[in-house]
């Protein structure tokens, strides 16, 4: 065996060389007894048993089992199913009700936009030098932290009847009556915002972390040629965090469309707010159609590999590769 | 006559205020909500009906009683000991799953090597909220449904972040320590317990803290898997608040305070290694 060639294909296909390809591991050489051969030889194999079986096990049989399901009725509980094509998938591109959780992700979606700009908006004010900047730094991270349990009720009690919010919007005399979680655009509109809440500071953080590993002598070189704040950013900044960005990008999708927990304690998914995975767990395990929820699993799963492969194809980073 | 403004250094003032008015924003919108509900955990239920709002202060600072009752009431004792628990062992599994797949990755060659990095890289794109509904099938036939197992299982075999984590460390540490032990007789289990394991101390770190954060937070897993009301963790155990205590916010509050304070604490003690941690886990 050539332990060089798989060396090299290991650290391309990793996409990150670390070390040169040149030294073979040292199992690869030796001229051992052949009992000691077969024991090196086992060696790997038995370091990732483990990780290889809770691999297997815990998700590639899941996603073999669930696109075999997906072509059943099966409840998820009898000893019986049958085989019924793609009339799971029919259903749940023809059936509006089961359609509309795409609309659903549409505002996560927007929300994610909102999000973006808004902690790249932070990320380069904070890497310029400013008073009090671990506080801050520190204020816009912590809601990523925060457990999602609790930011549901803490955003519950934010847009209750004379909550937090009715309650500022008095202060500044503004009285409304209006129930912000009940109409479906109120409501989605508002589960929007929390996630943008939430989850602003991950990504504020990566944005902070990419800024700061630009080098300083960019910015003095620039400055010397005359270049005001807005030519760094576009022409310093911008292309030093593309990995990051397009990274963003695609949690944000796969955010939007696997958004879960904030949703499902603040509205239970009623007044529309219904997300994609709100709607196949109820499916699931509160319906019993496991073959239609499978369907869904399978066509979100699509989806996010669709999106993850066209970024790879824009933005053809190694440094995201290992996502 | 020159407006504020229009000349350079003007300027610069100006954008410098804006700067700043714009954080004070941002931390305002971000700490306010948080405050609020602070506020109302320390109100009594003749309070929260006065109809003061939700902005006023409560009359005692330090009327404890709200967390009293969701700490005994809302089972909270035992949902952190089932968090500890599945804390304690989920992290461990983790790392030692991870460290030992990153060794055997990067030290070895092997026959299928490729095939079995592609599996794990390939992994990575399936996210694990899709495949629950089939995932949930096999643990249950393994009859760890409704055990504190579930959870622990699916935490440590579902996290190929931390086996990348720990194979960039793996990669830095010289071959040649390897080989020297080698020469001294060691096989290749004293190799990574001895040698390996101990210097991929910044990987652990780093791997605990984000995995650590990630499985007190998760709400998802223990709702699917752990319906039982004793093996209620942090994140059930509170969702449960909605039922009992339903309007009763100060109680609710109280609860949320209680969960988030410890993540609070973490936070201000640990901040460069999380930073640190979730920046190599999202890029990495």
């Amino acid at each position: 065996m050539n332990g060089d060639d798989t060396g090299t294909v290991m650290t391309d296909a990793l996409g990150t060389a670390a070390r040169p390809a040149t030294a073979p591991p040292p199992a690869a050489r030796g001229r051992a007894p052949r009992g000691v051969r077969l024991w090196r030889g086992l060696t790997p194999w038995l370091f990732l048993a483990a990780p290889l079986a809770l691999l297997i096990t815990f998700t590639y049989a899941p996603v073999a089992n669930m696109i075999a399901y997906s072509f059943t009725d099966w409840d998820g509980v009898s000893p019986d199913l049958h085989y019924t094509g793609a009339e799971n998938y029919v259903e749940l591109f023809t059936r509006p009700e089961l359609f509309q959780v795409f609309f659903v992700s549409g505002y996560y979606l927007a929300a994610s936009v909102v999000q973006i700009a808004v902690a790249l908006y932070f990320a380069t004010i904070l890497s310029f030098d400013v008073r009090f900047r671990n506080f801050f730094k520190g204020v816009l991270f912590f809601p990523y932290l925060v457990n999602g349990v609790a930011i549901g009720f803490v955003f519950l009690y934010f847009f209750q009847d004379g909550g937090t919010l009715d309650s500022v919007l008095g202060l500044f005399g503004h009285h409304s009556d209006r129930a912000w979680l009940g109409t479906s655009v109120s409501a989605n509109t508002s589960l929007a915002g929390v996630s943008v809440w939430r989850y602003t500071g991950l990504n504020f953080v990566l944005f902070l972390g990419a800024i700061q590993s630009i080098p300083g002598e960019l910015y003095e070189a620039s400055e010397l040629d005359g270049a005001h704040r807005w030519h760094q950013f576009r022409y310093i900044v911008l292309p030093g965090i593309k990995p990051v960005l397009s990274l963003s990008v695609i949690l944000s999708v796969s955010g939007s469309l696997s958004a879960f927990d904030v949703p499902f304690i603040m509205t239970g998914g009623a007044t529309g707010t219904e997300t994609f995975v709100i709607q196949t767990v109820k499916l699931a395990f509160q319906f019993n159609k496991t073959g239609l929820a499978s369907a869904a699993a399978v066509v979100l799963l699509l989806i996010i590999l669709a999106v993850t492969w066209v970024q790879r194809r824009l933005v053809p980073d190694d440094k995201v590769d290992l996502v | 006559m020159t407006l504020p403004g229009t000349t350079p250094a003007g300027r610069r003032r100006a954008a410098r205020s804006l700067t700043y008015l714009s954080l004070a924003v941002a931390s305002v919108v971000v700490l306010l909500p948080l405050a609020v509900v602070l506020l109302t955990s320390l109100k009594s239920s003749k309070e929260m009906a006065d109809g003061s709002g939700a902005l006023a202060l409560p009359d005692d600072f330090l009327n404890f009683h709200n967390y009293v009752t969701a700490f005994r009431d809302g089972g909270m004792p035992a949902a952190f000991g089932n968090t500890a628990f599945i804390l304690l062992f989920s992290v461990t599994g983790t790392v030692i799953i991870g460290s030992m797949a990153a060794y055997a990755i990067d030290r070895f060659t092997f026959r299928f090597k490729k095939l079995v990095v592609a599996l794990f890289l390939i992994a990575t794109l399936v996210p694990g909220v899709t495949t629950q509904v089939a995932t949930f099938q096999i643990v249950d036939r393994f009859g760890l449904f409704d055990t504190r197992w579930a959870p622990i299982v699916l935490y440590m075999g579902t996290d190929i972040v931390s086996i990348y984590i720990f194979l960039q460390f793996v990669r830095s540490i010289p071959v040649s320590l390897d080989e020297a032990a080698r020469l001294d007789g060691a096989n290749a289990f004293t190799i990574y317990w001895k040698i390996i394991l101990p210097l991929l101390r910044p990987a652990v770190a780093t791997v605990v803290i984000v995995k650590g954060i990630t499985v007190y937070n998760d709400f998802y897993l223990p709702f699917l898997y752990m319906p039982s009301e004793d093996l209620g963790v942090i994140s059930t155990s509170l969702f449960r608040f909605k039922g009992p205590f339903g309007a009763h916010w100060e109680t609710i509050s109280a609860g949320a305070v209680l969960v988030i304070l410890p993540t609070l604490i973490v936070f201000l003690f640990l901040q460069r290694f999380i930073y640190n941690g979730f920046t190599r886990g999202a890029t990495k």
